[in-house]
């Protein structure tokens, strides 16, 4: 339990909104969360093959992947709402079946969750008392989670009036009045505006000061980019790769760059583009990931040439994580 | 442009199979039950068992008896079983192969039929009384003479007035020649004595009546006298208060809608499927069995203060005795709204969506209540709709209170009915916990 004089969870306004997490945690501890060999069938389709994976402490990990990929059976499975076929999931060192009670994790369905005729405040002290909080201890809960997800003006209204973001805050909110270490987020920040986005990433990182772990599932790339320590990129049930934002663009693209090049006319559809030469849908652009610079930027133009399509423009840039999720997937991340 | 919105009404109607049904099916199922209720009617109050106390035992009682049993209407019991100590079928003379006739027993008394009556095994008897022969005659009004009792549960209307029409048929057909002796005495009496040629006359006519009286004939020509003196006594209330008509329909709306509410409250667990927050529910220490426990006993709450709402009203503005029977009434709330409860847990658990629950509850429901006595009282339905009544929630639930309200029953006769709702409550539940099974962990 992570605690300071004041208690659990309610220290994490204490300690702010900005700074390093809190990995106070000893180096040997057991780590929030491993999963090992998670395989699960629904009827014919497998929705996961194996999927290992581990988070760290105080560690936000992005999960990613496209639709169908296993992110929300995987999320399930370790808060205890699938059963896997094969495989295990371990929290703190505790190896859990699903049957195992969870105290130490908080799930954050994708939906929102709430009761939308009750207040704030109501659903708050509903699910903290059907997730354990004692009585004395609600009121204080309840407060923190209020301050936590800036809603306490509005702690007194019906549900069914707020925004989608503040709908949004308050789900997260309800989850985690039981003083988590590990907080699972499945698609936190989907449909909801920029703001709201940004204020949903600084509560997560208050959390995170605190020394809880996340794992969040998203399809916005630019997101696990900017936000989260490590990524676990998963398709078809599988952990296709695993890391840093470096690592991973290291380990699936190397040190290439990507060339952009756009195009006077679309290209024809009668002439093949070479291996690993993407053109967008629209024909008007090429884009291919070089090695070095110097050596294929002239190749990579002489090609365009010989084929009879006429350059515009060419733009270099660093690769990204979209370029290393369609290297590793094969196909763009669908919303 | 038109064209185009039928389309789309069509396309939306091909593919919502739940629309169909209301649409199509509904109707038709609805049609069904109320033809076989209403359509079968007829043949239930065509042949109505009344049993009869013959206390005068006189010659003209026992043609009275005999009369009546020998009429197609009714099926007259006479005497008690021997056997079971109830009343057996019986017309005068023993019914040859009753079924349900056991060996026959002591003859029936005023005090036999008026328990039968207010027990509900009968909605209606007759008691000649001692002494209502002597002096008969239909056209002398003498008001000391007693009168024939029809002992009626008045929440039959057709009954009765049934049994009371054919009574009187019955009490000119049944003894043409001693109505004839009465005629020529009346006659001689303030016309003055007959010749003996008309004496002679006379004497033929009056044999030639009873001979035919004893062939089984009827005299035609006695119709269209005077009745004889019947009076209708209303066993349920001896004062002739109709209040508790009110009560059966207090019970039977107020049971039909008990229903649709508790489907109506259960359904908020399809909307906590779709919403998520059952997932986050069952996630929590209470998991599935703490939320279905939680939503029955709400519902059940919320079931037992809409029936007692129901009959607080129908206490104020129709003056239905619920004070006077407020520990039956309380008893039978409970187990009602209980079983009730459980009955909309298990059609929300079986439901994927909430339009599915509403069409399926309506189905259900609707169909249960016109079988079960919620919209037309069960006692007035062929014997096989009774029979089929029973496997309905309403039946027992509504018998309950009918013998609360109506019978006066102390609370320990109601048991069959709570052994039924308790055993359907818990039957309820069991269906629903498995029903739920497939929200619980994949």
């Amino acid at each position: 339990m992570i605690r300071n004089a004041e208690g659990p969870l309610p220290s994490t306004l204490a300690v702010g909104t900005k700074g390093e997490p809190n990995m106070s945690t000893p180096a040997n501890a057991a780590l929030p969360l491993e999963v090992a060999g998670a395989r699960k069938k629904f009827g014919d389709i497998e929705a996961l093959a194996g999927a290992s994976f581990d988070v760290r402490p105080g560690e936000l990990l992005g999960l990613l992947g496209p639709n169908g990929a296993g992110k929300t059976t995987v999320i399930k499975a370790i808060a205890g709402r699938v059963h896997l076929d094969e495989g295990t999931i371990r929290v703190f060192g505790r190896t859990l079946t699903s049957r195992d009670s969870r105290p130490d994790v908080g799930l954050v369905p994708q939906e929102l969750a709430v009761y939308p005729l009750l207040t704030a405040r109501e659903n708050l002290e509903v699910f903290g008392a059907l997730y354990g909080v004692s009585k004395s201890e609600l009121p204080r809960r309840v407060s923190w989670a209020l301050e936590w997800s800036d809603l306490k003006d509005r702690s007194g209204e019906p549900v069914k009036r707020f925004s989608g973001g503040m709908k949004r805050r308050l789900n997260i909110a309800c989850s985690l009045l039981h003083d988590p270490k590990l907080v699972l987020l499945d698609e936190p920040t989907v449909g909801v505006d920029p703001q709201s986005r940004e204020r949903i990433y600084e509560m997560l990182s208050a959390l995170r000061q605190a020394g809880v772990s996340i794992v969040l599932t998203t399809h916005h790339l630019e997101e696990a980019e900017q936000r989260c320590d490590r990524i676990v990129i998963i398709d078809h049930g599988r952990i296709v790769a695993a890391g840093t934002l470096a690592e991973l663009l290291r380990n699936a693209l190397g040190d290439s760059r990507s060339v952009d090049v756009r195009l006077q006319a679309p290209w024809p559809a009668a002439s093949a583009q070479p291996a690993g030469w993407r053109v967008s849908d629209d024909g008007r652009q090429v884009t291919v990931e070089v090695a070095s610079l110097g050596r294929d930027l002239g190749s990579v133009l002489g090609a365009m040439n010989a084929a009879g399509v006429e350059v515009a423009d060419v733009t270099l840039r660093g690769s990204t994580l979209h370029d290393a999720f369609i290297a590793l997937t094969g196909r763009e991340l669908r919303e | 442009m038109i064209g185009t919105f039928l389309r789309i009404g069509l396309i939306n109607l091909r593919r919502d199979r739940v629309a169909q049904a209301l649409t199509f099916l509904l109707p038709i199922m609805f049609f069904s039950i109320f033809a076989s209720v209403f359509g079968n009617q007829r043949n239930a109050t065509s042949r109505i068992s009344v049993p009869v106390a013959d206390e005068d035992q006189s010659e003209y009682s026992r043609k009275l008896v005999k009369a009546l049993a020998a009429e197609g209407g009714l099926r007259v019991v006479t005497t008690k079983d021997r056997n079971a100590g109830t009343l057996s079928a019986a017309g005068g003379v023993r019914l040859e192969g009753s079924k349900d006739a056991g060996p026959e027993g002591p003859p029936l008394t005023r005090s036999d039929i008026e328990t039968a009556v207010k027990n509900g095994a009968y909605s209606v008897g007759i008691v000649l009384p001692k002494g209502f022969s002597e002096g008969r005659n239909i056209f002398q009004n003498d008001p000391a003479r007693p009168k024939i009792q029809v002992l009626a549960d008045v929440s039959d209307p057709i009954a009765p007035q049934m049994v009371m029409g054919l009574l009187q048929k019955v009490s000119f057909t049944a003894a043409p020649d001693m109505l004839a002796v009465d005629g020529m005495g009346m006659l001689e009496k303030y016309g003055g004595p007959l010749t003996p040629q008309q004496k002679q006359s006379m004497d033929s006519w009056q044999k030639l009546l009873a001979d035919q009286t004893a062939a089984g004939k009827t005299a035609k020509d006695a119709e269209g006298f005077v009745g004889v003196p019947i009076e209708l006594v209303n066993v349920m209330q001896p004062g002739g208060d109709s209040k508790p008509t009110v009560s059966f329909y207090a019970a039977g709306i107020g049971v039909m809608f008990l229903l649709f509410s508790v489907t109506g409250a259960s359904g908020t667990l399809l909307e906590e499927v779709d919403s998520g927050t059952l997932g986050r529910l069952v996630g929590s220490r209470a998991g599935m069995t703490g939320v279905l426990a939680g939503k029955w006993l709400f519902t059940a709450l919320t079931g037992m203060a809409q029936l007692t709402v129901m009959f607080i009203w129908g206490a104020v503005a129709f003056g239905l005795p619920l004070m006077s029977h407020l520990p039956g009434f309380a008893v039978m709330t409970v187990f009602t709204a209980a079983a009730a409860s459980g009955f909309g847990l298990l059609l929300a658990t079986l439901s994927k969506t909430r339009a599915q629950l509403s069409g399926l509850s309506t189905i259900i429901i609707l169909a249960m209540s016109a079988v079960g006595g919620s919209m037309f009282p069960r006692f007035l339905m062929s014997e096989g709709m009774q029979k089929m009544g029973l496997a309905t929630f309403n039946a027992w639930a509504l018998d309950g209170y009918i013998k609360v309200f109506w019978r006066e029953a102390p609370i320990i006769d109601l048991w069959p009915q709570l052994l039924v709702l308790t055993g359907l409550c818990v039957a309820f539940l069991t269906g629903a916990r498995m029903a739920a099974r497939k929200w619980e962990t994949l």
